[in-house]
């Protein structure tokens, strides 16, 4: 198979082989936002935690919303990677490799996030040594780290057939491609087996993939807080997590087809395809949010609205309407119709998405903290320069780690845009056929 | 098995604040200085709470003292991941705060914000502290535990002295500095005592009751004529 050399090959695989100055730049510049989080990180470890902005009663603020937000954004990758297999939606082809590694890379930094929310860091073998389960951080341990092991099983496996052509023809790193490439030498036998174990993983990856982001929301709604003890947070994280998922993955395929050049594989369709999905998922997100604020204001329990009146119209009125026009407003408007210029309406759309899916995260961390029950002085939460750093260091560890990772590894996968060419045309085609009626050998 | 709780009587507290400085002193509060408690991060395992009166409104106010209130099914202990908070036997909620790390999981979960944080290395050991009670260092979370020390240290001198040990040996720091003898303590389960008595009084009540946290700290209302 391999001396039959593609010509696709090459495209994908000049990422690997030729580096510009604008992959330096881009190192460079991350690297620096890197340094701003290692530095806040190494401060915050040596004064303690206080030196966020943290106080009585608000103990959690940026470290939980990046956490509930990163955690959110690794369900891009996986969960909507494995429906589309399953689905067998042909379009996927392109993309579900640079969803899969979007997974595998935040969900490091989502995890990373509560040991960096930690005040004794130092003491984080604890949980595996006096573990509760009753609590529900064990819960996302378990959860999370069940979702990592599947994820990163699942990146691997469709990568195995590239990482087989990379050593066969790359003359750098011969070592680490011939032991990760398995012995592959793409027999039909090796080809049925990989099939069989991908479609395993993406079975088994779903239900991962949705208990992740239920347990994520039951830290707030096992509470008896208000406005966090609710029955629909379960659902509705996933929701948003898928929402926000889709939309970091949308940038992060806009970013790469103009750094290397892909627009020959991720064509307009594939955005339209996307922004429509992400369009039925702002509607989805909004009838959620609706149901709940809904429940809670008809409700009208005095606790419930404490919170609920500062986010309409209290101190936090500026995050919630900017929530509602980034989540919903602006996607609805630029994902209506994607009939023209669709690349760019939906990178609108996305990085409104991304904003607004941030500040629900923070719209649920937040103002429950800030009103308590008893009469306390209520207390404003606001940043210092630490949590600033290390959310910027947080995303920067995100990009970097993906920019690596293109140069290591092809970012579209070659076997599976060769196998859509070559078998997936004629198999599409019959299973078409076998839809509809009136086929001769059916009537007998 | 005993059954440690506590009344404040509404109706004799004036706000004083003896309770919260006993407190203190008692249990190795730190003082965390005026930058920090501009930044509300003042720890306080007593709290002299203030409301203004619904019935008089603006001209009267309440002060409601406010200790952990142990409850019997504690929202804090269930979130906890390292089983550093626990009710124990006696229904006394603990907090170990060498295991403690630090993730705040229960003060999210306490609806009476009774949990505290150290922000930063608000003391060390040193001379003019208590020596009965740990010195806590940053990063961890701290409570009130009704004097627990006094309950252990009053046990040891039963024991050392070869007697029964008498609930009426155990009191909190809180309840004795009271100039106004606005708090009872004692043993809920002993149906004789002061604090059952007071506890079944029709004064009584207890903070966000319907929550189902079973708090051990029992409130008797203000005035009977308003009551």
């Amino acid at each position: 198979m391999a001396d039959a050399r593609d010509p696709h090959e090459d495209i994908l695989l000049a990422p690997i082989e030729h580096t510009g100055p604008g992959f330096y730049w881009a190192v460079a510049f991350l690297s620096l936002l890197i340094l701003w989080g290692t530095v806040a990180y190494w401060v915050q470890f040596t004064e303690g935690l206080g030196v966020t902005g943290l106080h009585q009663p608000v103990g959690w603020g940026f470290y939980v919303t990046n956490f509930v937000f990163f955690i959110g954004i690794s369900h891009a990758g996986t969960l909507i990677s494995a429906i589309l297999r399953l689905s067998k939606a042909e379009w996927r082809r392109p993309i579900t490799r640079m969803a899969e590694v979007i997974t595998c890379m935040v969900i490091f930094i989502g995890a990373g996030q509560i040991l960096v929310d930690l005040g004794r860091p130092d003491r984080m073998m604890n949980v595996i040594y006096y573990g509760r389960y009753q609590s529900p951080l064990l819960w996302d341990a378990t959860s999370i780290s069940a979702y990592l092991t599947a994820s990163l099983t699942y990146l691997y496996l469709p990568m195995i057939p590239d990482i087989a052509i990379l050593r066969d023809r790359s003359e750098k790193r011969k070592l680490l491609y011939s032991v990760l490439a398995l012995g592959w030498s793409g027999t039909e036998r090796q080809h049925k087996v990989l099939n069989r174990a991908i479609a395993i993983m993406a079975v088994l990856v779903i239900p991962i993939a949705v208990s992740v982001h239920s347990v994520v929301s039951f830290v707030f709604s096992m509470t008896l807080q208000p406005s966090w003890h609710s029955t629909i947070f379960g659902p509705y994280f996933v929701v948003g997590a898928i929402f926000s998922g889709i939309a970091g993955l949308i940038l992060t395929m806009i970013i790469f087809r103009k750094a290397y050049k892909l627009q020959y594989y991720l064509k307009p369709i594939h955005f339209r395809y996307l922004g429509q999905l992400l369009l039925i998922m702002a509607l989805l997100w909004f009838y959620f949010t609706f149901a709940e604020y809904l429940t809670g204001y008809y409700g009208a329990e005095p606790e419930e609205m404490k919170v609920f009146w500062a986010k309409f119209t209290g101190p936090f009125w500026p995050f919630f309407w900017t929530m509602v026009l980034c989540n919903f407003v602006i996607p609805l408007v630029c994902l209506a119709s994607l009939k023209a210029h669709t690349v760019g309406k939906v990178m609108i759309a996305s990085v409104a998405i991304v904003v607004g899916m941030w500040l629900e995260r923070f719209i649920i961390v937040v103002p429950t903290l800030s009103f308590p029950r008893l009469p306390f002085p209520e207390g404003v939460y606001w940043p210092t320069w630490v949590e600033w750093g290390e959310t910027a260091g947080s995303f920067g560890l995100f990009a970097l780690f993906y920019l690596l990772f293109t140069k290591f590894f092809p970012i579209i996968s070659i076997w599976e845009i060769r196998e859509g060419r070559e078998t997936s045309v004629k198999e599409v085609e019959e299973r078409i056929r076998s839809y509809l009626p009136g086929d001769a050998q059916e009537k007998a | 098995m005993a059954l440690w709780g506590m009344v404040i009587d509404l109706d004799r507290c004036t706000g004083c604040q003896a309770c919260v400085m006993a407190c203190k002193a008692e249990n190795n509060v730190p003082a965390v200085g005026v930058k920090e408690a501009k930044r509300e991060r003042v720890i306080s395992w007593m709290q002299v709470l203030t409301e203004t009166d619904e019935e008089h409104h603006g001209t009267k106010m309440r002060f409601i003292p406010r200790p952990c209130l142990q409850c019997d099914d504690p929202p804090c202990t269930k979130v906890c991941p390292v089983y550093a908070t626990f009710r124990n036997p006696e229904g006394i909620v603990g907090q170990i705060y060498e295991r403690c790390i630090g993730c705040r999981f229960c003060m999210a979960a306490c609806p009476y914000n009774a949990k505290y944080f150290n922000w930063h290395t608000y003391q060390k050991e040193g001379p003019g502290q208590n020596p009965d009670v740990s010195v806590r260092e940053k990063g961890v979370v701290e409570k009130c535990t009704f004097c627990h020390h006094r309950l252990q240290k009053a046990r040891e001198r039963a024991l050392a002295e070869k007697r029964q040990f008498d609930p009426a040996e155990y009191v909190t720091a809180c309840t004795e500095a009271c100039p106004a003898q606005a708090i009872v303590f004692g043993d809920l389960s002993d149906a004789a005592s002061e604090v059952s008595r007071l506890a079944r009084s029709p004064r009584a009540f207890r903070l966000q009751e319907e929550l189902g946290t079973k708090p051990k700290v029992i409130y008797l209302t203000e005035g009977e004529e308003s009551g």
